[in-house]
């Protein structure tokens, strides 16, 4: 289908953007990569009476390796991530998870600060901003607020982000000499939205965890971080330590099922990226010897 | 209150003049404003591919494209590239490997094979695959695509087939 009907004002900065949403609220949509936006328009699941253009905004885009964090400009595209030697160094993480959004041309133009506002719970920079303790910064009438990625996300396609904000960028803390991570993806053709994913970050001291972040996607209304990490860290982990924190983490999910997966189906597979995503980490093959239960 | 807007581009390579509304995305603007019907439309919400051409060089989805948003950009769709012979050896090894059966996806595919054969002159198999991933062909099976990208390839390394 097409999209509705819509007026079109091209916003020349972010004082301008702030604006055109204060005048307008949620009667507007911003626009910047359009790679989730334009799809749910054509389809016509939102009709803004008003889009506002912000892809030009030349102050919103790039990577800045500063005071101990990675600084990503709101409208830093996937292809520039995926090509950054800043990220590849300083988090690794996002290099390995962006190859997995959508196809080539998708990533040529959609954003990450676009990927986070639209906050779809199957997407992956969502879960790998939790699992890198990210902050993400806003700017709206009252100023700039300074959000803890795992307090911005608060259901399907819902954050924390009011109608009158812009999302500016994103800060992640550069990755520790003893830092590990581990990224997959079960989906049906590559590029696909997950059916169940894990973006995990570890500190590993002594082949044991002294720090686990586990962020799962697709397997609820926003990226969970998981609290069965809490009983892999500071110890020598077992089979059947492994399999303690499995049973935890199957209790403390709750997810949705639809057409590609039950909501069973989605918590096994859930257990089976824990098992892969430790024994990834810990470099030990004998934690992922068999499904774990 | 919804009004056209002026915008001027480069589309392979003539410059273009238009008054669109905000809501003409790219693909409908370049098959029925300017006629250049060789880029399809296929599903409208960026999954198929059929519709893929190059903005400023990189490859994007024109079915979420604004028309608007092309202003003071350049566009190049299958014809430039067909007309200019920069896709003819792909173009030839699609037709001798039967790469195409109805052609619905074959510009968009043309499209694609020629970024990555661009970006990476010696792509091996799974690459081939990956780059070609979000587009989608609905007769071949796909295998007879990956032949004829892979010959292509391999042709303009010298290596003989």
């Amino acid at each position: 289908m097409k999209a509705s009907a819509f007026s079109y004002a091209r916003a020349t900065d972010v004082v301008n953007a702030l604006e055109l949403l204060a005048a307008h609220g949620d009667k507007a949509k911003l626009l910047s990569g359009g790679q989730s936006l334009m799809p749910a328009m054509n389809l016509r699941l939102i009709s803004p009476e008003l889009i506002v253009d912000i892809g030009g905004i030349a102050e919103l885009r790039g990577i800045a390796v500063e005071g101990g964090v990675v600084t990503i400009g709101a409208l830093t595209r996937h292809v520039d991530l995926l090509g950054s030697p800043q990220i590849a160094a300083h988090a690794p993480l996002l290099t390995e998870a962006v190859a997995h959004v959508a196809h080539p041309a998708i990533r040529n133009r959609g954003t990450i600060g676009g990927s986070l506002a639209h906050a779809d719970p199957a997407s992956e920079l969502p879960a790998c901003m939790v699992a890198l303790d990210a902050t993400i910064i806003v700017r709206g009438p009252d100023g700039e607020r300074r959000i803890a990625a795992r307090d911005f996300f608060t259901g399907i396609y819902e954050t924390v982000l009011t109608a009158q904000e812009l999302l500016i960028s994103v800060e992640l803390p550069l990755a520790q000499e003893n830092a590990a991570h581990f990224f997959c993806e079960l989906a049906r053709r590559h590029g696909d939205y997950a059916i169940v994913g894990l973006a995990a970050q570890a500190i590993v001291e002594d082949d044991v965890f002294a720090d686990l972040r586990l962020a799962f996607f697709a397997v609820g209304d926003r990226p969970v971080l998981a609290k069965a990490a809490k009983k892999l860290i500071n110890v020598a982990i077992t089979p059947a330590q492994l399999s303690e924190a499995s049973k935890a983490l199957g209790e403390e999910l709750d997810p949705y099922g639809d057409q590609q997966a039950s909501a069973a189906m989605r918590r096994h597979l859930a257990k089976v990226l824990l098992a892969r995503g430790v024994s990834a980490l810990l470099g030990r093959s004998d934690l992922d010897a068999g499904t774990p239960l | 209150m919804t009004l056209h807007m002026q915008i001027t581009l480069d589309v392979n390579g003539e410059r273009v003049d238009a008054q669109v509304l905000p809501r003409l995305n790219l693909a409908d603007f370049l098959r029925e404003h300017l006629q250049l019907t060789g880029t399809h439309v296929g599903c409208e919400h960026g999954v198929c591919g059929a519709c893929t051409v190059r903005v400023d060089g990189e490859i994007v989805r024109s079915c979420l494209m604004l028309a608007v948003q092309t202003h003071n950009a350049s566009v190049e769709t299958i014809e430039g590239l067909s007309d200019s012979g920069e896709i003819s050896d792909l173009q030839a090894a699609f037709r001798d490997r039967n790469a195409l059966q109805c052609g619905f996806c074959t510009p968009g595919m043309l499209m694609a094979a020629q970024d990555l054969l661009r970006r990476h002159a010696e792509p091996d198999r799974e690459r081939i695959r990956e780059h070609l991933s979000g587009n989608y062909c609905r007769c071949t099976g796909y295998q007879a695509i990956i032949d004829a990208v892979e010959t292509a390839a391999r042709q303009r390394l010298g290596i003989k087939p």
